[in-house]
């Protein structure tokens, strides 16, 4: 391609960054040294360098994670060695909330002010964290440090929550979780990289999983009974069985198998797996979604780093009964101990045999690479997804085709969530029809709950399906703030309110149907009475608002709109009536349900409708 | 054999050996492609018959229906993202885009139903809302055909200079008073066009133009996320020093005006625009050997822009930079020039 590149020298940083993923440039053609005697007048690069655009996203995040921001430098020259359309990089790394792309200090503090933080002081936390450093988005500490507020960061049961990151030669990134403004401060200022990953909070299987160590459980089973750096602890508890069961049971067992347990997606659509997972679509690629976004859910994360090599033995089962030999598993960016431990546990399954061209000696080939997200919670959405790990933006596709004819690089795909691969394991272990007998006729198995808010004993929680809400908030330690429940939302952001009325609901897909709400990731977030909840409502518009994609108009001006319509109820300051009002938003939501492109558009209305449905929050001719 | 010991063939005047190489293998044959499926669909009650592979867009221009469109455009993919185009399809959850639907054998369209005119009307008003729609006809047209009224949503918003900065995944806090809109400065950085992007719906138009369906330039794209996603240059770096060509093909397709010849845009500006005055000639351009058409706009005997038809097979509407700017040699009119 005839490219028009700056006329820019990048500095040996910049270079070093976008090397340390692509490597030492082959050719003068792609900015290495110019071998007058070798290359002649020939041009080398082109297609070969094209052909790697899907490593975009990894040398944009060695550049952010290196320079503290994308540089025009560092982005001219990865675009020399991609062969690669500079206005096209700059549209990709621009659509990332991770990535900067104007000079920023290279400490970043993101504090959490969504709704599960909101509920456990999230806003005194950036009020106090406010008075030390400044407003967010400006420059702090002598223009060291920066500090944004951030849509959930996925660690809503030790809420409210931090994320800091450093950029530099050795970048590192931490949590804070319960987040103290003196501690994260104190750590934005340290010298040493360490200060953000030598964090107390790094994990603490007690306070995400309750239930760890009980008997009875499956899918936690192992969650604070392994080391989860080791694979030797994970062996010794029964670890890769399950693969070697696989293996001999044969690949068309393993598939009538998930098509007999009636095991549908968890990550969301609740599509059953069996059909997903059907030879005749002759698969290529497996992706695991782990991009887990959705506010109020965490408990892919909290599987992931208790207990990662079940992720990468059911990723494994999963490429071997549906043919695929390349499995993806895309990890939310901000995750950064799920992502260690899943990078170790590759490395070690690796190592072991367990990946690699020839598992376990049998001739299977299968092998995993991990792909960070950078921000953005619409790379959740299947086809989004793949956009984004071949190096585009991530902007959902339209349907049809689905993934199962049109996916990853254009091949049938499978793509399925941590939980619902997880629950292969045990599909394996027990055969589909014992599965079955778990939970409802609708609803088979178990679920993992993320239970945040105002509760006694936030955390992950499994419980077969058929448990009513009640049970699982008593599980939880029942409601906790002033102790009166006010509102439950289940489902997360796209998902639906439902009152104190309706505790007696089974958290199951038909049982949430009949009441109107959606059982969505699992999301269980709990308010009480001194709650807000026009706040909550508030948050959750701004949240979509900011999350749309921007592709299609009903959404990306829906989205815009939505917020602005309650912006002016909450105010008391309507347009017209507020009975008119509402219509609007009736009409806004329709349009969005109805047109929009993706799931997020069509249920970015659903929280909001549900809740005026079962409250008037926004009296007429208030 | 030495070449040189043979005589030139040409300079001996004798007939050059036959040049046809052999085939290796069996001679290929064109490939025949099976006749294509009639396919049947019922269309708000009427049963209708179209050839497999059409959309659903076809299907409906076919029979007289007529759909309103603005991110399709005959001669692009198709993006389906304006969602102005959507039907209900018996069976589907959501509405469907009928510009890039392909027609399935015994679908139930329905193309005028309050869900869809609602859907269709909502679209509008929340572009009317957003972007200023005052040179873009159609969808002027579209906000009559569909009873819009966009200012249920408030005033309008001031005109913000930093969308080119703006960071993905977060917004400025809004109290609702006013209608958040794209208005911005207008980008002038060159002699030939204007970018005036608070007039931009983002249809996707102008970067498939500049990139695989026409020109392969790849000077803009789509950059940022959400409500502040933009067409851009990397950096927003001004047009002179990006890979633009100024071929005008991403004003060719664009269909607000955003993109703006800047004989119009200062015709216009200082009033002088009248298209009721204005003669449409087409004629091929009298550059290259390619022959492509072009359509010269033509008031009070200057011509005003040049644009080119879709439907002539030799470009498909698209130029260069040569027959889209490179007529001012026509007109120049004053006595004492030279080159009379
Ligand atoms: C806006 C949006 C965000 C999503 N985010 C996630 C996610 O974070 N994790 C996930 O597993 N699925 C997510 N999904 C659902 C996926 O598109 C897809 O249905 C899922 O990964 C399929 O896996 P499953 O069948 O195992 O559930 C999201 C969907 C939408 C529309
Ligand atoms: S619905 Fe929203 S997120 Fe989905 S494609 Fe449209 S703009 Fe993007
Ligand atoms: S004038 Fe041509 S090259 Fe320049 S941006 Fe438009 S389409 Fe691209
Ligand atoms: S500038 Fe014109 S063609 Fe390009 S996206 Fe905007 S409206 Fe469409
Ligand atoms: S981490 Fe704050 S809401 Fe989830
Ligand atoms: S014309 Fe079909 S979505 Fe725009």
């Amino acid at each position: 391609m005839d490219i028009h590149l700056a006329k820019i020298e990048p500095a040996l940083e910049e270079r070093e960054a976008v090397n340390s993923v692509l490597g030492a440039p082959e050719s003068g053609w792609s900015g290495g040294e110019r071998r007058i005697d070798l290359e002649g007048h020939c041009a080398f690069g082109g297609h070969r360098s094209q052909a790697q655009r899907h490593l975009l996203l990894p040398v944009l995040h060695a550049i952010q994670s290196r320079l503290g921001w994308i540089t025009p430098g560092a982005l001219n020259y990865t675009c020399q060695r991609l062969d690669l359309p500079p206005a096209e990089a700059y549209a990709v790394a621009s659509f990332y909330g991770l990535f900067s792309l104007t000079p920023r200090p290279r400490r970043v503090l993101h504090i959490c002010d969504d709704i599960a933080c909101m509920t456990r002081g999230a806003e005194e936390l950036c009020g106090r964290v406010e008075q030390r450093l400044g407003p967010p988005s400006t420059d702090t500490l002598d223009g060291k440090a920066t500090w944004y507020r951030s849509p959930c960061l996925g660690l809503c049961e030790r809420a409210p929550a931090a994320l800091i990151s450093f950029a530099g030669e050795r970048p590192c990134e931490g949590v804070f979780a319960p987040a103290d403004p003196n501690r994260i401060i104190a750590a934005l200022q340290a010298e040493g990289r360490d200060a953000a990953r030598e964090s107390p909070d790094r994990f603490d299987v007690k306070a995400s999983v309750p239930q760890a160590g009980q008997p009875g459980l499956t899918l936690l089973k192992r969650a604070g009974r392994i080391d989860a750096e080791s694979i030797d602890d994970y062996r010794a508890q029964g670890g890769f069985e399950t693969l070697r069961r696989a293996f001999s049971l044969g690949r068309s067992w393993v598939v009538r198998e998930v098509s007999a347990s009636g095991l549908v997606g968890r990550g969301g659509a609740a599509f059953p797996t069996g059909k997903k997972w059907d030879p005749a679509n002759r698969p290529v690629y497996l992706v695991c979604n782990a991009d887990e976004s959705e506010p109020g859910t965490f408990k892919d994360r909290v599987v992931m780093e208790a207990d990662p090599f079940s992720v990468i033995e059911a990723m494994t089962i999963a490429g071997y009964a549906t043919g695929c030999e390349r499995g993806y598993l895309y990890l939310r960016g901000e995750y950064p101990l799920a992502g260690e431990r899943l990078a170790h546990a590759v490395t070690m399954a690796r190592q072991r045999g367990f990946l690699g061209d020839d598992i376990l000696g049998q001739g299977v080939r299968f092998d995993v690479e991990i792909r960070r997200g950078a921000g953005a919670y619409i790379c959740g959405e299947e086809t989004a997804l793949f956009n984004s790990i071949e190096g585009y933006r991530g902007e959902p596709r339209n349907k049809p085709p689905f993934p199962t004819q049109f996916g990853l690089f254009g091949k049938p795909t499978v793509v399925n969530n941590v939980e619902t691969l997880i629950n292969v394991l045990l599909i394996v272990e027990k055969g589909g029809e014992r599965f079955a007998t778990m939970g409802t006729s609708g609803s088979t198995g178990p679920k993992l709950f993320s239970v945040s808010g105002h509760v006694a004993r936030p955390g992950v929680y499994e419980v077969p399906f058929g448990a009513t809400l009640r049970q699982l908030i008593e599980l939880a330690g029942g409601v906790s703030g002033s102790g009166r429940l006010q509102a439950v939302l289940l489902g997360g952001a796209a998902g639906t309110f439902v009152s104190p009325g309706e505790l007696d609901t089974p958290l199951t897909f038909e049982g949430t149907r009949a009441i109107g709400a959606v059982l969505g990731s699992g999301a269980v977030v709990l308010f009480d009475d001194t709650v807000d909840l026009r706040k909550v409502l508030l948050r959750i518009a701004a949240f979509f608002r900011d999350e749309s994609c921007g592709q299609c108009v009903p959404c990306r001006v829906g989205t815009v709109r939505q917020e602005e319509l309650l912006q002016r109820l909450a105010r008391g300051r309507p347009i017209g009536s507020t009975e008119e009002e509402l219509n609007l938003l009736k009409e806004i939501a329709q349009a969005m349900r109805d047109a929009s492109i993706c799931g997020l558009g069509q249920t970015a209305s659903s929280a909001v409708e549900s809740a005026l449905r079962r409250w008037r929050l926004f009296p007429p001719g208030a | 054999m030495d070449q040189r010991d043979q005589k030139d063939p040409w300079l001996s005047h004798q007939p050059r050996p036959p040049v046809i190489p052999t085939p290796r293998g069996p001679v290929p044959v064109p490939p025949t492609f099976p006749p294509r499926r009639q396919l049947s669909l019922t269309v708000n009650g009427r049963k209708v018959s179209v050839a497999e592979g059409t959309t659903l867009l076809e299907a409906l221009r076919g029979i007289g229906i007529d759909t309103p469109t603005l991110c399709y455009l005959e001669t692009l993919t198709p993006v389906n993202v304006c969602r102005i185009c959507v039907v209900e399809v018996e069976g589907s959850r959501t509405l469907v885009p009928a510009c890039s639907r392909k027609v399935e054998e015994g679908m139930v369209v329905k193309t005028d139903t309050e869900r869809v005119r609602l859907s269709r009307r909502l679209v509008v008003e929340f572009l009317a809302s957003s972007v200023d729609v005052s040179t873009s006809p159609q969808i002027q047209a579209y906000m009559n055909r569909y009873g819009a009224r966009p200012q249920r949503f408030g005033p309008a918003s001031p005109p913000a200079g930093h969308r080119d900065a703006a960071r993905a995944g977060y917004h400025e806090a809004t109290d609702g008073s006013r209608a958040a809109t794209v208005g911005q400065p207008v980008k002038k950085d060159n002699e030939l066009y204007y970018r005036d992007y608070g007039k931009c719906i983002l249809c996707y138009k102008c970067v498939e133009a500049c990139g695989t369906d026409a020109q392969n330039t790849f000077a803009i794209a789509v950059a940022g996320h959400g409500f502040e996603a933009r067409i851009s240059t990397e950096h927003a770096i001004p047009l002179p020093e990006s890979a633009c060509v100024y071929c005008g093909n991403c004003i060719g397709v664009c269909p607000t005006g955003a993109l703006m010849f800047a004989s119009e845009y200062e015709m216009r500006q200082s009033g002088t625009w009248d298209e009721s005055r204005q003669t449409q000639t087409d004629t091929i351009c009298p550059y290259c050997g390619v022959g492509c058409t072009t359509t010269l706009h033509v008031q009070d005997g200057k011509i005003v822009k040049v644009t080119s038809p879709l439907d002539k097979d030799v470009t498909r509407g698209h130029l260069c930079v040569k027959g889209r700017f490179g007529w001012q040699f026509v007109q120049i009119r004053d006595p004492g020039s030279e080159r009379r």
